[in-house]
């Protein structure tokens, strides 16, 4: 690719890219949120058009006006939202678009070659399971079977790991070798130094829409990549000490909570949370901890048990009375429940606090205050892409938890529950959440952390409580926590049935 | 009780409810690709005048039938580069379709050299057989009684359906409608496809309006088709966006607009225009039940219907 250029409403997206990509060659790329990997990966699969730039491949020119050409010239991508019809089936969505396909379909056929396709690269799947029903790592594996199914040469990963489970991840970096070793030609973007240095044999770095290097994958350092990156140094946050624990703030008591299904998906939990502590839930996704912050946020009535929001019983009150009872929220998804993605960023940011003074004036909401107070929130909380005017989804996503932690800890509150609070955001952002999160405990917040990363949990929670299938399996104290038993919990072994 | 005019009532409710199946399964097509279109009575209307037309000056029933597919598919070429090539909001872009199309059709049934309106059809389709099968008691009236337009559309339903569901380019159309960034990442042209199929949607409009001022009521009014565009897009919900289901349910629309005649012929006495109100009150509770958000995506309602798509848009 050479002098790509590609504007969104006058921001240069890609500003004057040049890349190239071997034959049997995986390509990591790094960048903070917004430096413009996914819009340069995007261009290369004809999704979008370069304002100016070619594409050379194989030393031709070659011209991609749409998706189908791109395909048809065997470049293909797996987005970072996937790109599944969830109410076809896996099959259906193999076969969607695909020129050697008959016009008559014939359900036996489709299925026969998903199962072929699934044999082939040793990648199992239900051809006739719908796409709503699969994991995200099941999901994952269909998008690349519909590349492979296209005989793609140059396949793009953009951000495959971030809905992962590290063991997932490990089988993708198995497949993405052997992929290689096939003599395709792979894209991988990530935020994770490690995996880039696990799976990638070169890797360029992207910065504010411009390539600012590339380098042999063996010759970089993390140091040195992270600095590039972000253009200084970076210290990941360490916890130190323990701050003063107070009073508890947040209890849960032999909380019971039904999921989307009906089923119980939380089954007796208590959990309780004082001033200053950071007490870290983790576990793969899908063991209650989605019905727990519903539960505790006010989103979904428990079954059974209670909640209580600085010794008041809030179990049956509403979302607006535990906001003002002092509950901070940061959802898991940034757009929908976190975010009104149509709305600008200083709307977001007065989403909470608009009923009451500054921003309200009797009945009428006060412009100015919106307008001041969401410059400095956006200025103190460093968040950068933001137009005036312009709807809050355009910003990238480490913009966007920016954006959206600035509005909760902005709020008085006495308790913050965050839930995968640095999933998809670089590392410059995730020092900075995480920088933020160990200030609130300092400030005497009590902090519910669930995540699925454990290296996160480990380094900044002061106790930490693993669940399994609704309930609480073990808890540890920071200091007698390891990754591996912490591990073996989450995939449910017992004490016992480990030994 | 008398039988035969049993049978009639159904055979009217049959041609009654032929115009809407035609309708119904024109807007199926446009709706599974992504496309609202409320123009569906504009696109009748110009359709009905358009064959309406043809009969009456070269006394050609076919031409009719061609011109209406024609005129109904450049009215909903309107609709169509406004929502997929402007981006428009299709409730208005629809909604200004069927304003048009009622202007136009009384326009043109009222001026120019050969006034229309008043003026009965020179022709019309009739029943393809007489005699024979036609004879047989209950069946006969039933299945051989109707227009070639009446088989045409039950073979169109057929068709439609075994496109929509079991062939290659009705899985692209209903991952268009479903979710067209999977739809244009798997290499499918999502433009083209809508636009493809909400213009053979207005073509179908424009036929169905032709077969009442071409078969079921051979003359020209002010308002020669009643509210049958309305019906069809209520029915299209009602049939979940299936042809099948959009025909028995023209049908039973049918039924319950022709109700009014039997009951007058049977002797029972109520006033008429509480029973010409009896296909929207079924319309209008059809809607309250089948249409509400969540249980509409149950349904089948295409989840992007009404959206307009641009590729590079977050
Ligand atoms: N479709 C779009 N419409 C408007 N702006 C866009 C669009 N796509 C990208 N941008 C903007 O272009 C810039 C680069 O975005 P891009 O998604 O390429 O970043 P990225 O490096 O992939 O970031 P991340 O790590 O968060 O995925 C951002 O400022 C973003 O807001
Ligand atoms: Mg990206």
């Amino acid at each position: 690719m050479r002098g790509i250029n590609k504007s969104f409403y006058g921001v240069k997206a890609n500003d004057d890219v040049d890349f190239d990509l071997g034959v049997g060659e995986v390509h990591a790329l790094l960048g903070e949120n917004g430096a413009g990997k996914s819009t340069m990966c995007s261009v290369l699969a004809g999704l979008y058009r370069p304002d100016s730039g070619e594409i050379l491949l194989d030393g031709e020119p070659v011209a991609f006006g749409s998706p189908k050409d791109a395909l048809a010239a065997g470049v293909g991508m797996v987005y970072q939202h996937f790109r599944l019809v969830m109410n076809f089936t896996v099959a259906e969505n193999l076969a969607l678009g695909h020129p050697d396909v008959p016009t008559r379909l014939s359900e036996k056929d489709l299925v026969a070659k998903a199962h072929e396709l699934g044999d082939r690269y040793d990648f199992p799947v239900d051809p006739n399971a719908y796409v709503w029903q699969l994991s995200v790592g099941q999901q994952q594996r269909v998008e690349i079977l519909k590349l492979l199914y296209r005989e793609a040469r140059v396949l793009i990963l953009d951000e495959p790991t971030a809905v992962l489970t590290p063991q997932e991840g490990e089988a993708l970096f198995r497949t993405m070798r052997l992929m290689a070793e096939d003599g395709r030609s792979l894209i991988f973007v990530s935020h994770k130094l490690n995996e880039v240095k696990a799976v990638s044999d070169r890797v360029t770095v992207f910065r504010d829409g411009r390539v600012v290097g590339s380098a042999d994958t063996v010759d970089a350092t993390p140091k040195d990549l992270a600095r590039m990156m972000v253009g200084r140094d970076l210290d990941l946050p360490k916890r130190s000490g323990s701050a003063d624990r107070g009073a508890v703030v947040l209890s849960v008591r032999d909380l019971a909570v039904n999921d989307d299904r009906g089923l119980e998906g939380l089954r007796g939990v208590s959990i309780d949370i004082r001033q200053g502590e950071v007490v870290g839930i983790a576990g793969v996704a899908g063991n209650g901890q989605r019905e727990l912050t519903h539960a505790i946020a006010g989103l979904r009535a428990p079954t059974a048990g209670t909640v209580e929001l600085g010794g008041k019983d809030v179990t049956s009150r509403t979302v607006a009375h535990r906001i003002d009872a002092g509950l901070a929220y940061v959802p898991q998804s940034r757009l929908g429940v976190g975010l009104a993605s149509g709305l600008t960023a200083e709307e977001n940011l007065a989403l909470k606090g608009y009923r009451k003074p500054p921003y309200a004036k009797g009945r009428l909401l006060d412009q100015d205050v919106f307008k001041s107070r969401g410059d400095k929130l956006i200025d103190d909380f460093d968040v950068r892409g933001v137009r005036p005017g312009l709807p809050v989804r355009l910003l990238s996503g480490g913009n966007l938890q920016k954006v959206l932690f600035a509005r909760e800890v902005s709020q008085d509150h006495i308790v913050l529950m965050a839930r995968s609070p640095t999933r998809g955001l670089d590392v410059g952002a995730t020092e900075q959440v995480r920088n933020q999160i160990l200030a609130e405990r300092d400030a005497g917040i009590g902090v519910l952390l669930v995540s699925e990363d454990l290296d996160e949990l480990l380094s900044l929670s002061d106790r930490i409580l693993v669940f399994y299938e609704g309930k609480v399996v073990g808890e540890f104290s920071a200091e007698e926590a390891t990754p591996e038993e912490i591990g073996l919990l989450m995939a449910g072994h017992t004490e016992e049935g480990a030994a | 009780m008398n039988e035969s005019a049993e049978i009639g009532l159904l055979v009217l409710a049959i041609a009654a409810g032929t115009p809407v199946v035609y309708a119904a399964v024109g807007e199926i097509l446009a709706e599974r690709a992504g496309v609202l279109n409320l123009g569906v009575q504009g696109m009748m209307l110009v359709g009905a005048v358009a064959g309406f037309w043809a009969v009456f000056t070269v006394e050609s029933l076919w031409l009719g039938v061609l011109l209406s597919l024609i005129v109904g598919a450049a009215a909903a070429a309107i609709h169509a580069f406004n929502s997929i090539t402007l981006r428009v909001n299709q409730i208005v872009s629809g909604l200004a379709l069927t304003i048009f199309g009622t202007g136009l059709s009384t326009f043109i049934g009222r001026a120019g050299e050969t006034q229309l309106a008043g003026e009965p059809a020179p022709k019309s389709f009739e029943p393809l057989l007489t005699g024979g099968l036609a004879d047989i008691p209950l069946i006969g009236p039933l299945v051989f009684g109707h227009d070639i337009l009446v088989y045409l559309s039950w073979l169109l339903v057929a068709a439609t359906s075994y496109y929509i569901f079991r062939t290659k380019p009705g899985l692209a159309l209903r991952a268009v409608g479903e979710d067209p960034p999977s739809a244009e990442s798997a290499g499918i042209d999502v433009a083209k496809v809508r636009y493809i199929h909400v213009l053979v949607g207005g073509a179908l409009a424009g036929l169905g309006g032709a077969y009442i001022s071409l078969a079921l009521v051979p003359s020209w009014t002010d308002e020669p088709i009643g509210q049958a565009g309305w019906i069809a897009i209520a029915l299209v919900i009602l049939a979940s966006w299936r042809p099948w289901r959009a025909l028995f349910a023209a049908y039973l629309f049918g039924a319950a607009g022709q109700l009014n005649f039997y009951l007058q012929t049977q002797g029972v006495d109520i006033p008429s225009n509480l029973l010409a109100m009896l296909p929207f009150v079924l319309a209008i509770l059809a809607m309250l039940v089948l249409a509400s958000g969540e249980r509409a995506r149950k349904l089948g309602a295409p989840a992007a219907l009404a959206i307009p798509y641009s590729r590079e848009q977050r």
